[in-house]
């Protein structure tokens, strides 16, 4: 697939506070691309560039070859579905959707077949007389939707579009924006800061964190493959260990030298070594390559989450088997459960769970959800 | 789940009983003064309409006010013609303000506010002054314009006193409608130019419609503006209830107060009528 925007050594401050750092990113013809980080890392900076809202204090923003970094936003071939839906209050559901088409100057009847076939994929047909304003969330974010298609844009760009819907919903709409997005064959750049959803619907992520990328690839590369403690970390839940690489697919680990399938490192080389709570499996102490005790245990509906402290450091368990608090368990861990990940500014920030609960998650999103 | 139900009604009744027993006491002193000075000289107007100066009923005052009419005519033409021209320079002003840096917004309202710290009166005293056959404008530039006492003069006195009327609520309103609103227009296809005149004209409606009211009214009623720029020549209709008035005709002035209130609130109710509902109209 060819690159279709090319964004190089993109750079912008607010306040002297660097927002996006010399940031080099291709995005491909008729993919399906997540611009995904915490809130405040710079990714919806990066599609308000690509739209033309922002411009780049460094750097270049490439269109099909053509460099368009001063090109004003109504003059790209890119449209936007807007985090607050940003409908026309004073204009009914059709003409809403008709207000890109009334702008080219069509004619009435192509502007109604154009519209209709909108509806009809948004399934808001029979709404075309109704204030936006009554309408519902997921309403008004079809008709966004269906507004920002109806030109035939060659990218739609889309910043956070779901964040104000309820799970169900969101669900939904996550099926039904990949459904659109694989019918009509067109690029979507997608913001988020929500992993899972990011991982559902995407070719291809692109972590973003303090203004850089930390890594792109395919939604199995980075969760199976996260190249730094930070991606590890934010892409699911891992246990992100100090290790040290003895030798090709040797790795040390709190004193038990494990098999793993990683190579290429220094001999003794430190790094960072991140298991998955579901790679972890849990067997007798004696059995055991480490043995821990258990701190807590919370029912999660399909498995457990086990926190075990295995020589200080916490280590999340995600096990069908239910574990008594403070019993004595040993873990194993095949070669394929251990991915090694060289030293970076972020480790030793994340991937101990001796602080961990939900609660705090659920207030970092919460943040997150109001990042504008 | 049922008893549930009903117990957090019942609560949810209680609660809202008690507010608004909290409410009407807080609103009574509002109330009073409504009453006093609102709703009782608002009868004394009608009940003087419709007598005769025996304190007898009668529609005389009313009949006789078709002799006002050529008076009345004047009063709404250069009242429109001063509202039109307030809307036209209005409208970019508030646009402008609002689209400029939030400090320089601060300045900018300052300086529209500040004519308004002086009294209406010496205002359009000092226009005089400024205006008049030989006035500080004239001995200034070594001229004899004759402008006081012509229909422009009137006209230039009501757009003076009256402007930050029209600009506050359009700016206000503008200044409310979310940057996404410019954002997606432009996303659409939309041009600066389009931007405002497809999207942020219309979002401003409910300001325009206020503005235009604010500046209307008083325009019509006026009669000081046309007693001093109009040089004695012109009569409003604002100067014809005022001579009733002052004349002692109780009677008739108050049978012209109680038209033009009708014909304001008609026109009021009409003007209403474009604003959009959600934003609840205007309050004069």
């Amino acid at each position: 697939m060819a690159k279709l925007i090319e964004l190089k050594g993109i750079s912008k401050s607010y306040d002297g506070e660097k927002v996006i750092d010399s940031m080099d990113l291709y995005i491909r013809d008729k993919e399906f691309i997540t611009l995904l980080g915490p809130s405040g890392c710079g990714k919806t900076t990066t599609l308000r560039i690509i739209g033309g809202f922002e411009t780049a204090d460094e750097g270049q923003v490439f269109f099909d070859g053509v460099e368009i970094s001063d090109v004003p936003a109504y003059k790209r071939q890119v449209n936007t579905v807007f985090q607050k839906y940003a409908l026309f209050p004073h204009l009914n559901v059709y003409e809403n959707i008709a207000f890109p088409l009334r702008l080219k100057k069509l004619d009435e009847e192509e502007i109604r077949t154009r519209v209709t076939d909108m509806l009809k994929m948004v399934a808001l047909v029979g709404f075309e007389n109704k204030s936006v304003s009554t309408l519902s969330g997921g309403q008004q974010q079809r008709v966004a939707i269906a507004r920002a298609l109806v030109s035939h844009p060659r990218v739609l760009l889309l910043d956070e579009p779901l964040g104000a819907l309820d799970l169900k919903l969101r669900k939904d709409m996550q099926n039904e924006l990949k459904s659109i997005q694989q019918k009509i064959g067109i690029t979507f750049v997608y913001v988020t800061h929500d992993q899972e959803e990011a991982l559902s619907m995407s070719d291809t992520v692109v972590v973003i964190a303090d203004g850089e990328i930390q890594q792109i690839g395919t939604p199995t590369d980075i969760y199976n493959e996260p190249k730094n403690a930070f991606v590890a970390d934010f892409i699911g839940e891992s246990n992100i260990i100090d290790g040290v690489m003895l030798e090709d697919k040797k790795v040390k680990i709190a004193s038990h030298v494990f098999d793993c399938v990683d190579g290429g490192y220094d001999k003794n080389e430190p790094v960072d070594v991140v298991i998955r709570p579901e790679d972890v499996d849990v067997v007798k102490p004696e059995d055991g390559m480490l043995q821990g005790q258990v701190t807590a245990v919370t029912f999660k509906g399909v498995h457990y989450e086990i926190i075990v402290d295995i020589k200080g450091f916490k280590w999340m368990i995600q096990s069908t088997d239910y574990v008594a608090p403070d019993a004595i368990i040993g873990i194993y861990i095949e070669p394929e459960g251990i991915h090694i990940m060289k030293k970076s500014k972020y480790s030793g920030m994340f991937g101990d769970y001796s602080s961990f609960s939900d609660e705090i998650d659920q207030l970092s999103d919460a943040d997150a959800a109001e990042e504008f | 789940m049922k008893v549930a139900g009903y117990g957090s009604l019942g609560l949810t009744n209680l609660m809202k009983n008690k507010r608004s027993l909290g409410q009407s006491i807080l609103a009574a002193p509002h109330i009073f003064w409504a009453v006093l000075f609102i709703i009782l000289p608002l009868f004394i107007v009608v009940y003087y309409a419709f007598t005769d100066s025996n304190g007898q009923f009668s529609f005389s005052n009313i009949a006789s006010l078709t002799d006002y009419a050529p008076i009345f005519g004047l009063s709404l033409e250069l009242a429109i013609i001063a509202t039109a021209i307030c809307l036209a320079i209005g409208y970019p002003l508030a646009y402008c303000i609002a689209k400029a840096k939030p400090k320089h917004q601060k300045i900018f309202i300052m300086l529209l506010m500040l004519p308004m710290w002086t009294n209406l009166l010496i205002r359009t005293y000092s226009i005089m002054a400024i205006l008049d056959d030989g006035g500080f404008l004239n001995s200034l530039l070594n001229t004899s314009f004759h402008i006081v006492g012509t229909k422009g003069a009137v006209i230039f006195g009501m757009v003076y006193d009256f402007l930050p009327y029209m600009v506050l609520p359009i700016y206000t309103c503008i200044s409310k409608i979310d940057r996404s609103m410019w954002e997606a227009a432009a996303d659409l296809g939309c041009g600066p130019i389009g931007t405002v005149v497809k999207v942020i004209f219309p979002l401003s409606m409910s300001g325009i419609i206020s503005g235009v009211t604010m500046v209307l009214v008083p325009s019509i009623s006026t009669f000081y503006i046309s007693q001093k720029l109009g040089g004695g020549t012109f009569e409003l209709i604002g100067d014809t209830i005022e001579r009733q008035f002052v004349t002692g005709a109780l009677n008739v002035g108050a049978a012209i107060s109680l038209v033009m209130m009708v014909l304001i609130l008609i026109s009021i109710t009409i003007m209403n009528r474009f604003s959009d509902a959600e934003e609840g109209g205007i309050i004069v």
